[in-house]
């Protein structure tokens, strides 16, 4: 029966073929338009750790006050080192690392390379296991080379690429900012998108980090935030060099805990507020200090880690699917009125009104996938076109996959039947004898 | 012309009606939001930055190694030397910061170190006797830095600045009332410093923070000391691009102790394209889809007025063999379609101000001005028209023997 309704169906196509042509572009740019900012927006909104996100948190300190200064006077996305070292010290957490980002230059030791700029991040043995990195050899350092200051390093897989041609480096040498470190391990190209341990910094969608080493070592070294430093909570002016930077109430360092269960989540709560009033107590802070606890998903959004372009344009391109939508429903009504006659001899001839709307629908369907493909193509030249739209570095995040491929064909389909259906309720409504006797 | 019968024969299609009330109603709340969206993207991205952009460059510069003050201090004059001896080179100045980037340093002013809330943000731009010159800024006030006056600052010490030049935007906010040249500001936590000249515009750097005080800068009369070191370089017209080949080449040939990137050497033109990336897209974007959408319509508004005319064909006939004109049949339709139009359009201007309210509140855009859906209607009911043209002569073509005739 299916067969026949989609030979009528190509017949009537065949009949009007300017209208199935318009039918099918209209959809399918409406459907183009729609998953080519749906695959940007996947892309920037997606789960960076799917298995973990939930465990890990960003605890928060109102350090600034009621005049905070910053963008919006929310409370600050960083903490001040003091804070940083005094909740890493307490060890509240099943797991926890303070972070900072760092860019600086790497000199390789053989004759053939230049000085070159490198990012990396200082972090605590804890980011490792905590953030599931994956290592092509070696492993992260210890808990004791963090207490120990030591001057150990470990580097991206294209670091090390880049200085010893792929080969096993744990053991071997690097020198950073004019001084050797040792390689305990190669990170196996690990690069989560967005990147939700630095998005406060604007680094949420670069490329992937070079090397991590030791927090400790790393101030010891004064190697200096490649961040933010707000300092808009000091009422005194900071004591100069680096030991009045760190004891200001500038902030500027990152914090993540993992917290496996809600009552580790709610003890954490309790210990956070409890350090905020003990600091208010102390004579630190003159206002009651709001504090904040957000998981990784909440903090993502939090930050507002999806541009707000993303947001726009998926909206703008949804309703014109819906006017597209629209369109195809007046389009297919006049297609079907026009075929009242052939509707009337179908029923006449004993087709039931079931029969009648099926064949519709079937039509309506075949448009859909005649969309559907005519979508795909265009999604495929709408996404060589994202970076001139997106940020290139989230451009580049979107790309066609199966499961794009198969939701561009299934929202056209379902789409166009949708909008099929109260035609083909009018077509099966169509009065057999008037059609017949008009003719 | 009489309203009654275009009623009387919309009432008979019902569906169809409703279908193009709606999808005009839906493509004016969408273009009217759109046109907005253009019209600010494209305000934002036009703004002046105060540089004399067509001839500055600059070049990002990653020291290897630690080096105390007074080294760091001999290398960046020596590499300002070296730049200032590149052919094609006016003149050049390090700083800690660019307008035109994606983000950069500010304090809180005060009038007072007492003052509790900060009475406006500034942008610091770290300066000295060569800064205005390279940056091609205009004083409009008082006086440009002395060589004497400019001092060091290392990357983690307190900014205290005697001098400091600001712009005029931030000298309105400050002083409205008057002269601010030789007036004393704080900037964050410092003791008070005095303004000795006005610049007419240098912009902050660009994002969501310094929209509403994208003006207000302060140069301030220090060299950076820190491990990286920004260098501004005016060019002479027309030598952009021998010196940004052979600038950093000069900079290595001086000293081999740097990392300068291949993103590091940029135009300002690079630079504000960079900014501006997203402005543009969304502007180009909004525009292509309008254009699509109001085809999309059109198509539509042909389709279902073609399909009308098809079907009354015996009443067209009818009425011309009853002594109405070609002109009566052109004009019956195409004031069908306005009155199908004006209902698109009321509703389509609460449609269009609902979804202005929602971006508002999401994306805290600026409320939608009337204009925009005043040229939003204009342009519908224009194509509307446009699109009912063809079918409604058609229709009045139709010879009344040939329309009467069964089919």
């Amino acid at each position: 029966m299916i067969a026949y309704y989609v030979q009528i169906a190509l017949l009537g196509f065949r009949r009007s073929p300017g209208l199935a042509v318009l039918m099918i572009v209209i959809m399918g740019v409406g459907v183009a338009a729609s998953m080519t900012t749906y695959a940007v927006f996947r892309a920037v909104s997606g789960n960076p750790l799917p298995d973990r996100s939930a465990q890990l948190f960003v605890p928060q300190i109102d350090s600034l006050g009621p005049q905070r200064g910053t963008p919006g006077n929310k409370i600050p996305d960083e903490l001040t080192y003091a804070d940083a070292m005094a909740l890493m010290r307490a060890r509240a957490a099943q797991r926890q690392t303070a972070i900072y980002p760092i860019a600086d230059t790497i000199v390789p030791h053989d004759d053939a390379h230049r000085a070159f700029a490198a990012n990396g991040y200082a972090a605590y043995a804890d980011f490792f296991p905590m953030f599931e990195v994956p290592f092509l050899f070696g492993h992260g350092w210890s808990d004791s080379e963090d207490s120990a200051r030591a001057n150990v390093i470990a580097i991206s897989r294209r670091l090390n690429n880049v200085l010893f041609g792929g080969t096993n480096s744990v053991g071997r040498m690097v020198e950073l900012h004019g001084r050797d470190y040792r390689i305990v391990g190669v990170v196996d190209g690990w690069n989560p998108q967005p990147r939700f341990y630095d998005v406060s910094n604007g680094f949420g969608f670069a490329d992937e980090p070079d090397f991590y080493l030791p927090f400790t070592r790393a101030v010891d070294q004064h190697l200096d935030t490649n961040g933010n430093n707000a300092c808009s909570g000091s009422t005194k002016a900071v004591a100069p060099g680096w030991d009045g930077w760190l004891h200001s109430e500038c902030v500027w360092v990152s914090l993540w805990v993992q917290l496996p269960d809600a009552k580790a989540v709610s003890g954490y709560g309790q210990f956070l507020r409890g350090y905020a009033d003990q600091q208010q107590r102390s004579g630190r802070f003159h206002w009651s200090p709001q504090v904040r606890l957000s998981d990784l998903m909440t903090w993502l959004d939090y930050e507002g880690v999806v541009p707000p372009e993303t947001w726009m344009s998926l909206l703008v391109a949804v309703g014109f699917l819906v006017v597209c939508l629209v369109n195809t429903v007046g389009l297919l009504l006049a297609r079907i009125m026009r075929r009242a006659g052939e509707i009337g001899v179908r029923r006449a001839l004993g087709a039931s009104r079931g029969d009648i709307c099926g064949q519709f629908l079937a039509e309506a369907a075949l448009v859909g996938m005649g969309g559907g493909v005519c979508g795909l193509a265009l999604t495929g030249l709408g996404m060589l076109g994202t970076d001139l739209l997106f940020d290139p570095a989230i451009a580049r995040l979107a790309r066609i996959d199966a499961r794009l491929v198969a939701m561009t064909l299934l929202l056209a389909v379902a789409a166009t039947v949708i909008a099929g259906i109260y035609p083909a309720l009018r077509a099966a409504r169509v009065q057999p004898s008037w059609q017949l006797k008009s003719q | 012309m009489r309203v009654h019968p275009i009623l009387a024969a919309l009432r008979q299609h019902k569906a169809g009606t409703a279908l193009i009330v709606l999808q005009i109603a839906l493509t004016l709340a969408i273009t009217c939001n759109a046109l907005f969206v253009i019209h600010q993207r494209v305000a934002r991205l036009s703004r002046p930055s105060g540089v004399d952009e067509d001839n500055v460059m600059v070049i990002q510069n990653q020291w290897v190694g630690d080096a105390d003050a007074k080294q760091r201090s001999a290398m960046i004059a020596a590499d300002l030397e070296t730049l200032r001896r590149v052919a094609g080179v006016v003149d050049a100045f390090s700083t800690n910061a660019l307008p035109l980037s994606s983000g950069g340093w500010s304090k809180g002013v005060r009038y007072t170190m007492d003052q509790v809330t900060a009475t406006s943000p500034t942008a610091i731009y770290f300066a000295d006797d060569h800064a205005l010159s390279t940056l091609g800024l205009h004083l409009v006030a008082g006086r440009n830095f002395t060589a004497e006056e400019i001092g060091q600052v290392g990357a983690r010490d307190s900014l205290l600045a005697r001098e400091v030049i600001i712009t005029q935007a931030l000298a309105d906010k400050l002083f409205p009332n008057g002269a601010a040249v030789g007036k004393t500001i704080c900037l964050g936590s410092a003791p008070p410093s005095v303004i000795i000249g006005v610049v007419d515009r240098l912009q902050t750097w660009i994002d969501s923070y310094t929209e509403t005080w994208v003006e207000r800068s302060t140069l301030v009369p220090f060299r950076l000391l820190a491990s990286n070191s920004i260098y501004v370089v005016r060019v002479q017209p027309g030598r952009m691009a021998g010196v940004l080949r052979d600038a950093p080449k000069a900079l290595v040939a001086a000293n081999p102790l740097r990392a300068i990137g291949a993103k590091d050497v940029e135009t300002f033109a690079q630079l504000r394209a960079d900014v501006y990336r997203s402005d543009h897209g969304m502007a180009v974007m909004m525009g292509v889809i309008c254009l699509v959408l109001l085809a999309t319509t059109a198509a539509g508004i042909v389709g279902l007025t073609s399909f009308w005319v098809g079907q009354r064909r015996r009443h067209i006939g009818v009425r011309r063999a009853l002594g109405a004109t070609r002109r009566d049949i052109f004009n019956y339709f195409c004031t069908e379609n306005l009155f199908i139009s004006v209902a698109g359009a009321a509703i389509g201007t609460c449609l269009a101000v609902g979804l202005n309210l929602l971006l508002v509140d999401r994306f805290e855009t600026g409320r939608l001005s009337l204009g925009y859906v005043l040229v939003g209607v204009a342009v519908l009911l224009v194509l509307g028209q446009l699109a009912v043209l063809v079918p409604a002569l058609r229709a009045s073509r139709l010879s009344p023997v040939e329309a009467t005739r069964l089919r």
